[in-house]
């Protein structure tokens, strides 16, 4: 095997950039979904049929549909609506869908939020009604129960849920190497494929980039999850 | 042991074929019309695709097609998943150490092609700022990223030609570099080509040979015995006026080339 | 269009003929076939998962250290890796591997691991690490009691285990194995980028081909969700059978 090819500094700084861009649709994919996640599972808690309904619909749909179909819809689909190509050399924001990074991001944080906002819903559902009994009786409005009794239980019973979502959202980013001109992890792998015909060396090395960056977010997950649940941590003492 | 294990590795791939003397496997990228394409019904069709049956009813075996993502196209032929290449394939040096090529069979040159009012001049000065798609993998990827990058054109490699196509329609892309007769058949052709134009010179000058070769061939493993006949196929349905049969059904000029 | 380069007439279809609404019923058509290929790929890959889940659970209920570290082993693998990652190195590198080794052996013939092949291969081996976990909770669910009568009877430890632990382990097992069925058939779509022509393929090629993206690929996105539907549907039936004769508690 040929790993002369894989070490040399070129192909690492190929690498390099692969793994930055795979950070950056990362973060910027989690960051934009966690709040349309949260704005989502309220609508599919709240006492509106119509909202419950449509939102569903959507989370449906995103969850029943597989990713890769999602980011060919939005890059290439879109892009064929006359009405958007009108308007995306001038006007904000339809600019942004010219973008390949753009498209990438918005393919995944619509799909992670999907995804987290049945997770945040369902443990909507499940708080204690006690509490919200309590809160209640305390003479709490709507908003002041959901936002100092529900969401913050709710939150924390989704962390290990959500600690899985992460995880699998960092491996839907090695699609976005099927968006033209993304050079993720997995689009430098494939480089090197193709330019130096070794498919074991490029898939390993990026195999073990994923493993190494998997690992990394369970421990910070490992982390979180002692300070905010720490009340489900065994006995110490 | 040795009888054992290989017929262990031959269950392990049971659902896969064995190479067949009778079958010869052709990879072809059906992106490419009116070289290699598919019809509705996803039958393969196009130039390839015929001189390919011609060849193979000379050397008498069967054409097998399998399909295979262009950038993808020399190591799978190393990885021995077809025994040769009949896509329209430049016989450049470059891929000559790695892979061994029939005689051509056709040689067209490349051009750039933008829209029709901007104006690029013979030595491809005009594209600044201009984005232009080209297949991965291919000669136009390498004569773009050579001579045009360093214009102010901005490259943008794709899986697939009619990719690049979609994406001009759609406006991400101002143009393409590709084969001359490609580009004017699977797009200027049509409607979504109305207003683009070839720009700038044939790229078939001497000068741009290091990235284009000396045409069109037959791409096999290094060393392999098919050459020969290949070869003697080719010379036969050019005497015997297959070729010129099957360059008429396409073109209304010689592709052959010089 | 003139010049040296204008293409003979004969070969592009005159405007007009055949009328496009032929022509796209064709490309709906292929893309229908492709679905065939993709439930094939689906099934396939759950009757590998499924064997791979109950030998890897097995493995880490046995309690002997080696096999729980290879079986531990393995799910942290499937959870570091992407899918397309490790599909991409099961179809490129695995062939390349199994020809060189047959050259080794001085064998003249190839190998080719086809994409269907490595794409269910792939799939099963993920999903199998899924399962190993969802068949070990449910394992874990049965009473302990059930297995003990069984041995008290005699009955041997396969057949305890398909006599009694799997009826019983299955209505436990039926939740996460829907979730994991549900994201399998997702995880399918993969496999047209190691070249399988299954739905996705036809649909990619069939949108780029008539510069019409949103049409073939809406369409297959809708066979997603019937798929999706359908196997609800069907888990649904198979868990109400399992639930028999036991109470759900009210809320």
């Amino acid at each position: 095997m040929n790993w002369d090819v894989i070490l040399d500094p070129a192909t690492i700084q190929l690498y390099g950039e692969g793994l930055l861009v795979t950070l950056q649709l990362l973060l910027s994919s989690l960051a934009v979904g966690a709040w349309l996640a949260l704005l989502m599972a309220l609508a599919l808690t709240s006492q509106q049929a119509w909202l419950r309904r449509s939102v569903g619909a959507y989370t449906f749909c995103i969850r029943g549909t597989p990713l890769l179909l999602q980011v060919y819809l939005i890059y290439y689909g879109l892009a064929q609506v006359e009405w958007i190509q009108q308007r995306w050399d001038d006007v904000w924001p339809w600019t942004h869908f010219k973008e390949p990074f753009f498209c990438a991001l918005l393919a995944f944080a619509l799909n992670n939020a999907g995804y987290t906002a049945e997770m945040l819903a369902g443990a909507i559902r499940e708080t204690p009604h006690g509490e919200i009994e309590a809160a209640q009786a305390m003479g709490m409005g709507r908003w002041a129960v959901l936002r100092r009794i529900v969401l913050p239980s709710a939150l924390r019973r989704t962390l290990p849920a959500y600690s899985n979502e992460v995880v699998m959202m960092l491996h839907s980013t090695s699609l976005a190497s099927t968006v033209p001109a993304m050079v993720d992890v997995t689009a430098a792998a494939g480089r090197i494929y193709s330019d130096y015909y070794l498919p074991f060396e490029a898939y390993m090395a990026a195999a073990l980039i994923y493993l190494c960056l998997s690992f990394a977010l369970v421990g910070l997950f490992k982390l979180a999850e002692g300070r905010y649940l720490a009340y489900l941590a065994p006995r110490r003492h | 042991m040795n009888q054992q294990l290989t017929a262990l590795l031959l269950a392990l791939g049971a659902t896969s074929a064995m190479a067949q003397s009778a079958d010869l496997k052709v990879a072809i990228d059906p992106t490419y019309e009116p070289f290699t394409f598919k019809t509705a019904d996803g039958k393969p069709t196009g130039f390839d695709v015929d001189i390919a049956n011609a060849i193979c009813e000379q050397i008498q075996r069967k054409c097998v097609f399998v399909e295979q993502v262009w950038d993808s196209m020399i190591p799978g032929l190393q990885a021995k998943k077809y025994d040769v290449i009949i896509s329209s394939m430049s016989m450049t040096d470059d891929r000559k150490k790695v892979i061994d090529f029939s005689d051509k069979y056709y040689n067209t040159p490349s051009r750039v092609v933008v829209k029709a009012d901007v104006k690029v001049d013979d030595n491809f000065n005009g594209l600044k700022g201009k984005k232009l798609g080209v297949l991965k993998g291919s000669t136009q990827e390498k004569f773009a990223l050579g001579e045009l990058k360093s214009k102010g054109a901005t490259i943008v490699p794709y899986e697939a030609q009619d990719q690049v196509y979609l994406d001009i329609k759609s406006g991400r892309l101002d143009g393409t570099v590709a084969d001359s007769v490609e580009v004017g058949a699977g797009f200027l052709a049509k409607p979504e080509g109305k207003g683009f134009a070839y720009a700038g010179p044939s790229q078939d000058d001497p000068k741009y040979f290091k990235y284009y070769g000396s045409g069109m061939g037959v791409a096999m493993r290094k060393g392999d015995k098919l050459k020969g006949p290949i070869n003697e196929a080719i010379k036969t349905i050019r005497a015997n006026g297959t070729y010129k049969k099957l360059n008429d059904k396409y073109f209304s000029f010689d592709v052959y080339g010089k | 269009m003139s010049g040296p380069w204008s293409i003979h007439r004969a070969a592009a279809p005159a405007r007009g003929w055949p009328p496009d609404y032929v022509l796209m019923t064709g490309y709906f058509l292929t893309i229908l076939e492709g679905a065939a290929l993709t439930v094939a790929v689906s099934l396939a890959s759950l009757l590998l998962s499924i064997l791979l889940g109950l030998a890897g659970a097995s493995a880490k209920l046995s309690g002997r250290k080696t096999l729980v570290a290879i079986a531990t082993l393995y799910t942290t693998l499937v959870r570091g890796v992407p899918e397309l990652v490790l599909m991409l190195l099961l179809f490129y590198g695995g062939t390349i591997g199994l020809n060189s080794l047959m050259e080794a052996m001085g064998s003249e013939a190839t190998v080719d691991i086809e994409p269907f092949s490595a794409g269910v291969a792939t799939i099963g081996f993920i999903y199998g690490a899924y399962m190993t976990e969802t068949f070990r909770g449910a394992i874990l669910s049965v009473p302990r009691g059930q297995m003990e009568a069984a041995w008290a009877f005699g009955m041997g430890r396969l057949r305890t285990f398909w006599r009694i632990t799997l009826p019983q382990m299955i209505r436990y097992a039926l939740p996460g194995f829907t979730n994991n069925w549900l994201v399998l058939i997702k995880a399918t779509a993969l496999v047209s980028l190691i070249g399988l022509q299954d739905m996705t393929y036809r649909a990619k090629q069939a949108s780029a081909a008539t510069r019409e993206p949103f049409t073939f690929l809406l369409f297959a996105a809708g066979l997603f969700l019937l798929y999706t539907w359908v196997s609800l549907w069907v888990l649904r039936r198979v868990e109400a059978r399992y639930s028999l004769g036991t109470k759900r508690g009210q809320l």
